[in-house]
């Protein structure tokens, strides 16, 4: 009665190198095999299985982007622009503000009288795009943003903002970093931090606003090869409202190596804090470009900067250092662009350069939470240890209880437990600490269904059936069953994983990779086992269960 | 070895002894709930997930004077922290907690700052402590300070010794050092003698920091409530599905019973509830419907062989049929979750608590309760409709053959 069994074994030895791979090679093989060169099989191991936060130590926040501020900026603006418009038409009205502070996008105009509703209506449609006209109510209009424009812009706010975030965090050399939108809420990101524990640095990186600034380049806004030449040109001593900085512009030549260096002033014009928004774009004859918004105050300032240096030229300098040098054409306020010596890869690259210094809206923390390092490793110390035990106990007891065929569910659990961890390197799942407690729980829960398999069996054998039978019908009775019992808690798994954070995500995905396994070695494993052990059999000898 | 071999308890003549438990045990926990609303408004000592707050865990290089830290942090202006020892007591480990209404969105971390600051008593005011800084502002000092001359590989190499520094506190001396001379021998001459004149160690290191803001604390309560009604659905509908209507009805009662009295004893035991508690004890609703399934399965199939005998009788034989492979599995299992509790730590307390109960009393219900209910319910319905107690009997599914006993 061999039953394939040759095919079924050597399905099973592939199947536990397949895993095996996965916990020491997982998905990024060249890399492990360095990392357990370097330093040994651990490091190998934990390049692949990926450790939560509360494993291995770090930072996790959570930020929402206050959208309105966004808003707040763009109806300001309109609202300028309805007010010189307004006066240029010769429109009276009596009153114009934005009544509503949750409600940021509306602006309220009163005393318009009847006979200019025709004026106001062809002004907001030209002028006004983004926005809409609601009707009157006497001689009181609503204007207030289109849907799409509001839903746009606040999407836009909280892209930007993550983006912003992603390029402060680099600076850090956080590996892993987790920076996403959250789920929970409104306008929420999620960021994580493996390994940070400072997170007031953090946060002073994250909402630093020293990141850009626009000051006035001296000397033409000309470069210099090197420190010494930009002093010798000022006669060795810089006048003293001046400072020299390195820099590289973005439209610098490539046949120029090294860094340059601009003799800028010491004062900024104008910082991140004011900037909204950089685009690339391209000006009216055809020029790439990059046009950037300001806020109000910031508008205001750079109003005055441009106004009173026409013709000379600004420096943008980003993280101290000169990323861009540009002529002052005309006076800019709040909307501005930025041309000249750039091709259309360069504009693209410097509206990025300014979006990463520009938070497009406050953000405010909503959670924090930190783990030391050294409670990391001692939650990995006590889960490893818990387990151990754990699986010890249930195999002696399998063993005591079920005797030879407690071998055979023993197998089955350490094979189990490769699969298991096999499948969280091939996937990158994370595993936290509920994680190893759902790596526990499948210890258990596995061997329950090898019980039920045993039990029938010994059912059998005691109704005087033959072994090869009581194995078959122990079996094919208890199959359903365990499916049964297996669908049911890895449904739960399931409602926890979508319901639940980090940790209980974690808990969930370890629970339901477990039971899975389980499904194998449990029915397939087991049952060659013992068809292997059949085959040895003498007709009559007893089996040993 | 075998246990269990052809029990015969009669479980269902005893009912009242097992309700009478089990009504003991609800009445205890729900005595407890009902004086902790009447003082505080929660039923249930919530967590730091569920209502919102701070928490700092805070480990001392020797055993803490609890009284002392209270007064620090009442003379930094912090209203009733609750303070309290955290784990064994050899780790010297405490626990600040402050409430929801000092921490607001406006400075989410001000109350975790604010302690920090009160428990560095006698900072020097020049040097910045060795126990309560991170790994990058090591390495940041030494590339600044430069005390090996370090040329252009200068950031590898204190990375290098500002990684063995901070592993060597935070693997080897569990988190705090007891003074800045215990890094002599780990860190190359010129670095020590740096260190030794730049930081101090206080007698403390925060080892773990919770601060949940009102807002996430909202959402995070919505989710874990339904969750637990999803579940709660979820397995009405597949009894309903597997067996009838009255079958799914009694397994839910017993699984909200489980619940009920999870809740009761968290609350006697003063144990917070976090949302790993409600994941244990969620994923313990979907377990113990196993056992619950496998005993109405045996009814079922009783009910068909055994025309001629009572209900009462069916289901007591179908027990004791399942006895041995009920207490078995949830032995097994048992078995597994006891050692998380003992040896898994204080992280995981209160969710290794959960589960330790969950087990103990979902197994106790479903041999014990949800059968008899199932009987119950029956009579109750006889009753009313004068017809006399019959299981339903089942619709045959398909495989229904094959399924046969367990």
């Amino acid at each position: 009665m061999k039953k394939n069994l040759g095919l079924k074994v050597a399905l099973i030895i592939a199947t536990l190198l397949v895993f095996v791979w996965g916990i020491l090679l997982g998905t990024d093989p060249s890399s492990s095999i360095k990392a357990i060169k370097e330093r040994g099989l651990v490091a190998g191991v934990q390049q692949n299985i990926h450790l939560g936060l509360d494993l291995k130590g770090g930072t996790h926040l959570i930020l929402q982007v206050m959208v309105n501020d966004a808003i707040n900026v763009d109806s300001d603006q309109a609202m300028d622009r309805l007010r010189e418009e307004l006066r240029t038409a010769n429109v009276p009205y009596g009153e114009l503000a934005k009544p509503d502070p949750q409600n940021p996008d509306r602006i309220v105009i009163k005393g318009v009288p009847a006979n200019n509703a025709g004026d106001l209506r062809r002004i907001v449609g030209e002028r006004l795009p983004d926005y809409d006209l609601g009707s009157a109510a006497g001689d009181t209009y609503t204007i207030s943003m289109k849907p799409q424009v509001l839903a746009t812009l606040k999407n836009h706010a909280v892209a930007q903002a993550i983006e912003t975030i992603r390029n402060r965090i680099d600076q850090l050399g956080v590996s892993e970093p987790v920076i996403q939108e959250h789920g929970l809420g409104e306008h929420q990101i999620l960021v994580q931090l493996p390994g940070v524990d400072d997170p007031a640095r953090v946060k002073d990186i994250m909402q630093s606003t020293a990141m850009l600034e626009i000051r006035q380049a001296l000397d033409d806004g000309r470069s210099y090869s090197s420190e010494q030449e930009a002093l010798s040109a000022h006669g060795g001593v810089l006048p003293p409202d001046a400072v020299i900085m390195k820099g590289r512009t973005v439209g610098a030549r490539s046949d120029q190596q090294g860094d340059q260096y601009f003799v800028v002033s010491r004062s900024t014009a104008v910082s991140g804090r004011d900037l909204r928004d950089a685009q690339a774009t391209r000006e009216e004859n055809g020029r790439p470009a990059v046009s950037f918004t300001l806020t109000r105050d910031g508008g205001n300032k750079f109003f005055s900067f441009t106004s009173a240096h026409v013709g000379d030229y600004l420096a943008v300098v980003l993280d101290g250092k000169v990323r861009e040098v540009a002529t002052i054409r005309e006076p800019i306020r709040d909307r501005g662009s930025i041309s000249g010596g750039m091709d259309e890869q360069a504009a693209k690259d410097l509206s990025m350069v300014l979006r990463s210094g520009a938070l497009p809206a406050g953000i405010r923390y909503l959670e924090e939470r930190t783990v030391g390092p050294s409670l990391g490793a001692d939650s990995i110390r006590q889960g490893v240890n818990a387990a151990l035990i754990g699986m010890i106990a249930v195999m002696a007891f399998m063993l005591i209880y079920y005797r030879g065929a407690g071998i055979n569910a023993n197998l089955g659990l350490v094979l189990n437990l490769v699969i298991l961890l096999g499948f969280l390197g091939f996937t990158g799942a994370t595993l936290t600490l509920p994680g190893i407690a759902g790596l526990i729980l499948t210890v258990g829960m596995g061997v329950d269904s090898n019980v039920l398999i045993f039990e029938r069996i010994r059912e059998e054998l005691r109704a005087g059936k033959t072994a090869p039978s009581a194995i078959e019908q122990g079996f094919a009775h208890a199959w359903l069953t365990i499916v049964d019992t297996h669908v049911t808690t890895i449904v739960s798994a399931a409602i926890l994983f979508l319901f639940g954070t980090g940790p209980v995500k974690g808990f969930a995905v370890t629970l339901t990779f477990g039971l899975l396994a389980n499904l194998f070695t449990a029915v397939f494993v087991s049952r060659a086992i013992f068809d292997a052990l059949l085959n040895k059999h003498q007709r009559g000898e007893a089996l040993s269960i | 070895m075998e246990l269990f071999r052809n029990t015969n308890i009669d479980f269902l003549g005893k009912k009242w002894y097992f309700l009478g438990i089990t009504v003991v045990l609800l009445l205890a926990g729900m005595i407890s709930m009902g004086v902790r609303y009447s003082r505080t408004g929660d039923l249930v000592p919530l967590g730091v997930d569920f209502k919102g707050g701070t928490l700092v865990y805070v480990k001392f290089t020797e055993t803490p004077n609890l009284d002392q830290i209270r007064a620090s942090l009442g003379s930094a202006g912090l209203r009733d922290p609750r303070i309290q020892s955290y784990g064994p007591a050899a780790n010297n480990e405490v626990l600040i907690a402050l409430e929801q209404r000092e921490t607001s969105e406006a400075a989410l971390d001000q109350g975790k700052n604010n302690i920090v600051k009160a428990l560095e008593t006698n900072a020097p005011q020049d040097k910045t402590d060795l126990n309560n800084v991170g790994y990058s502002s090591v390495q940041q000092y030494l590339m600044q300070k430069d005390p090996l001359r370090a040329g252009t590989n200068a950031e590898q190499q204190y990375g290098e010794i500002a990684r063995r520094i901070v592993d060597f506190r935070d693997r080897e001396r569990g988190g705090v050092l007891k003074s800045v001379q215990d890094l002599s021998g780990i860190v190359p001459q010129p670095v020590f003698e740096a260190m030794q004149a730049d930081y101090f160690t206080s007698n403390f290191s925060v080892r773990n920091v919770e601060i949940v803001g009102p807002q996430v604390g909202a959402q995070l309560r919505t989710r874990a409530i339904m969750a637990t009604i999803y579940s709660m659905i979820g397995m009405l509908v597949y009894l309903w599905f597997r067996f009838e209507l009255i079958y799914g009805v009694a397994a839910v009662s017993a699984v909200v019973h489980d619940t009920l009295i999870t809740l009761g004893l968290f609350s006697l035991l003063n144990t917070e509830i976090s949302l790993t508690v409600i994941a244990a004890i969620l994923t313990l609703v979907g377990y113990s419907m196993n056992d619950t399934i496998v005993v109405f399965d045996r009814i079922r199939e009783n009910v068909k062989l055994l025309r001629r005998e009572s209900l009462t009788e069916i289901v007591n034989r179908s027990i004791n049929q399942t006895l041995s492979r009920t207490v078995l599995t949830s032995g097994l299992t048992f078995l597994t979750v006891l050692s998380l509790f003992i040896f898994g730590g204080e992280v995981l307390y209160g969710f290794s608590l959960a589960l330790v109960i969950g087990i103990l009393i979902g197994t106790y219900s479903s041999i014990f309760i949800a059968a008899p209910m199932l009987v119950a319910f029956q009579d109750w319905q006889a009753k009313r409709t004068g017809r006399s107690a019959v299981v339903p009997a089942a619709k045959e599914t398909k495989g229904e053959k094959a399924k046969a006993k367990v």
